[in-house]
């Protein structure tokens, strides 16, 4: 069952961007109807072998399929095979059931756009790679789909190439992403000098016996890696950028999946975790930092996709936390993935509903009361908004509770910087809400709001309705128990803050935070510029806390330093050893070239000179 | 057995006169005059030498010299009278134009 279908669930989208792309003009018209029924049939197969394995006792769950041999060289066989487990499982029905709904979304948000065949097939190829990503049962077609993501992120942000920005963004994006991707290729290449395999079983076997130093590097790399793909900090910089692309992939790639894959890639590595704690350890540093961050620039932009970039940021930033804390948290970090996926997406899409409304403006000063004007916009916002801020009951509330929770039992600083975290968010997500739907109109002239149609709101709908629901998982730890086999069984609850009162300090930091956003923005008139004599505080947080300027002054101004002294090098010291030989022997000859004068007597001099030089010579060797 | 000596003193003083000649005089007719002379000069030497070891191979040596010294003198002649026709002298010095 599992082996007959699933290939099918990678193969669908795959054959739909082929069909796009490689079809061309003759797809125009059926194309983007044929990419959207496919990864819905993809989702129909993830859900038909969700159910059926469902069905079935912990130890059947996981099976993975050999579709052929990818290589082999020597003691080295890579395989194409594929894994279908109770983690994968979970991400192929977020992957294939947010980016239908996203496909959908995107025959209303690009109708008019006349590229729309090639950003379905774009899509398409997104999301089989995504699922390739998932699916895979080693590191290696891991990389494969990891880079495939990184291939279709960088075709879609770039998607409106004809703005400068926008390619200048993908190019970032892709060129970061490079620093990340070499972690990861390094990993893969440690993982087979260690184990002699990159297979997921091979490694989680031998991870506790192959000496913390090798693990510790190990985790370090693949900790680098996510932080390319997932933009933690210091490989954040281009996800503000990032922005620049079609709001349906910054839904799909820049908030619900791809920027996650970097959790996954935790997540899934986690006995290599386990087996070094010095890797664990960077991996919650590196998330508290980044959850911070992110929230931090959240809370100044204006941009309101920015906004919600910085939110993602510091989202993933919570999901690395957990899956930092070890077997306490990998659960949860996938758990808050898929809230995060749902309630993200729903947010990105609703942005993208009011930037169709305002003329593709994305300045939220020029927004305000657009709740009349948008009501399903604005109800279904108003869900993902509640469960990102973590209201009781909504999903989001369930998953950052348990990571705060999870977090505070490790070590009560990194709770409470969780827990700071939390009340920015809710600070920022409280001022996107006012300035977009209450506060008072500040429309340009000529924009007249209206609410969009019908197929973009649909899966407004879904989204919105998962946002609420998505908590039902934990109900009864469904998802601890259904994700242990893999991840292993959380510690007993040890001595500590007691989870309801985490709960309730959660509760209270969020209703400061959402205090502090009404009194700051919702009270007075919001100003139509940006003001301009801030506090510092403000300054930095505007310029991304500085994120370009370090990566301009640490990396790039001493790469270019680098490369230039080479060049020199190069030109002045490598050419000039080469080219340095013949110049001397031109420059000798120019000299002595004189001595061809064209008087025939002075040759018969030289000839003479020779002759008697030649005799000379003779006379001295046979002097007796 | 004869005494070679001043056979080869004569031959010497020739050379050298042929020599001093060739560097020093401009005429192209007389720089080739002063050759011959070297060539004759060697002839010389290598007859006295085919007399003092008493067998024929100098002597046969200084015929295929002769024979070539002939050969260039029609080749060179042809020469010198060209370079006269097209410049109105025979100095060789103004024939230098083959040079860097």
């Amino acid at each position: 069952m599992v082996s007959n279908v699933l290939p099918f669930v990678i193969a669908l989208p795959l054959l739909g961007a082929a069909v796009l792309l490689i079809g061309g003009r003759r797809t125009d018209s059926w194309g983007p109807y044929l990419a959207t029924l496919l990864p819905i049939a993809s989702f129909v197969c993830a859900l038909v072998l969700f159910v059926h394995t469902l069905g079935q006792p912990d130890d059947a769950r996981s099976q993975s399929v050999h579709l052929w041999t990818w290589f082999e060289a020597g003691k080295l066989n890579v395989g194409a095979d594929l894994l279908y487990d109770q983690l994968s499982s979970l991400f192929l029905l977020l992957i294939t059931g947010v980016g239908s709904l996203i496909h959908v979304y995107s025959l209303g948000y690009m109708a008019h756009d006349e590229r729309k065949r090639r950003f379905f097939g774009y899509l398409n190829l997104f999301v089989a790679a995504m699922l390739t990503l998932v699916l895979a049962a080693n590191y290696l077609v891991l990389f494969l789909g990891w880079e495939g993501v990184g291939l279709a992120s960088y075709l879609l942000i770039g998607f409106w190439q004809h703005k400068p920005s926008a390619a200048a963004a993908a190019k970032k994006a892709f060129v970061m992403n490079r620093v990340g991707d070499m972690g990861l290729s390094l990993a893969i290449a440690l993982c087979f000098t260690t184990f002699g395999s990159t297979s997921f079983d091979v490694v989680n076997a031998g991870a506790q016996h192959a000496g913390e130093t090798t693990m510790t590097w190990l985790g370090l790399l693949l900790l680098l890696g996510a932080c390319g793909k997932s933009a933690q900090v210091p490989l954040q910089a281009w996800l503000l950028d990032a922005m620049e692309g079609p709001t349906p992939v910054s839904a799909l790639i820049h908030a619900a999946t791809m920027v996650t894959a970097g959790v996954y890639l935790m997540v899934r590595s986690h006995a290599i975790l386990d087996a070094a704690p010095v890797a664990r350890t960077a991996v919650v540093v590196v998330a508290t930092v980044t959850l911070l961050w992110g929230a931090i620039i959240g809370t100044a932009k204006d941009d309101i996709k920015k906004v919600l970039a910085g939110s993602t940021m510091s989202q993933i930033g919570y999901m690395m936390l957990a899956a930092g804390l070890g077997p306490a948290g990998y659960a949860f970090a996938i758990f808050h993935l898929l809230t995060h996926g749902f309630f993200k997406a729903n947010m990105f899409l609703g942005a993208g509903s009011v930037m169709h409304a305002m003329d593709d403006d994305v300045d939220m000063r020029h927004y305000g009361a657009l709740r009349r004007a948008m009501p399903v916009t604005f109800l279904t916002f108003a869900m993902g908004y509640l469960a990102i801020i973590g209201f009781p009951g909504f999903s989001g509330f369930w998953s950052k509770d348990k990571i705060i929770d999870a977090a505070w039992h490790e070590h009560w600083w990194i709770g409470a910087l969780a827990l700071f975290g939390a009340g920015i968010t809710a600070f920022y997500m409280t001022r996107l809400m006012l300035m977009t739907f209450f506060t008072e109109k500040r429309w340009r002239d000529g924009v007249h709001p209206h609410e969009s149609p019908s197929i973009m709101t649909g899966p407004l709908v879904v989204l919105a309705a998962l946002s609420v629901l998505g908590g039902v998982m934990l109900l009864g730890s469904w998802i601890q128990d259904y994700l242990a086999p893999i991840v292993g069984e959380p510690p007993e609850e040890s001595s500590g803050a007691p989870a309801w009162l985490i709960s309730l300090l959660a509760v209270l930091v969020v209703a400061c935070g959402v205090a502090l956003a009404w009194f700051l923005v919702g009270r007075r008139p919001v100003p139509d510029t940006a003001p301009t004599d801030v506090r510092w505080p403000v300054a930095v947080a505007r310029q991304d806390l500085y994120g370009d300027e370090i990566n301009d002054t640490f990396v790039i101004l001493p790469g270019r330093k680098l490369t230039g002294a080479l060049l020199e090098i190069d030109k002045y010291g490598v050419d000039g050893l080469m080219t340095g030989g013949p110049v001397a022997v031109g420059a000798f000859a120019g000299i002595f070239r004189k001595a061809q004068n064209g008087f025939v007597r002075s040759y018969a001099l030289s000839v003479l000179g020779g002759a008697v030089v030649v005799v000379l010579a003779l006379m001295v060797v046979n002097w007796q | 057995m004869t005494d070679v000596t001043p056979y080869l003193i004569v031959s010497a003083v020739l050379f050298s006169i042929g020599a001093t000649g060739v560097l020093i005089r401009r005429n192209a007719i007389v720089v080739f005059m002063c050759i011959e002379l070297m060539l004759n000069a060697a002839n010389l030497s290598l007859v006295s030498f085919s007399n003092l070891h008493g067998n024929l191979e100098g002597q046969v040596t200084a015929f295929f010299v002769m024979v070539v010294a002939a050969a260039e003198v029609v080749i060179g002649l042809a020469i010198i009278m060209t370079i006269f026709r097209s410049r109105r002298s025979a100095s060789i010095d103004d024939a230098s134009l083959l040079k860097w």
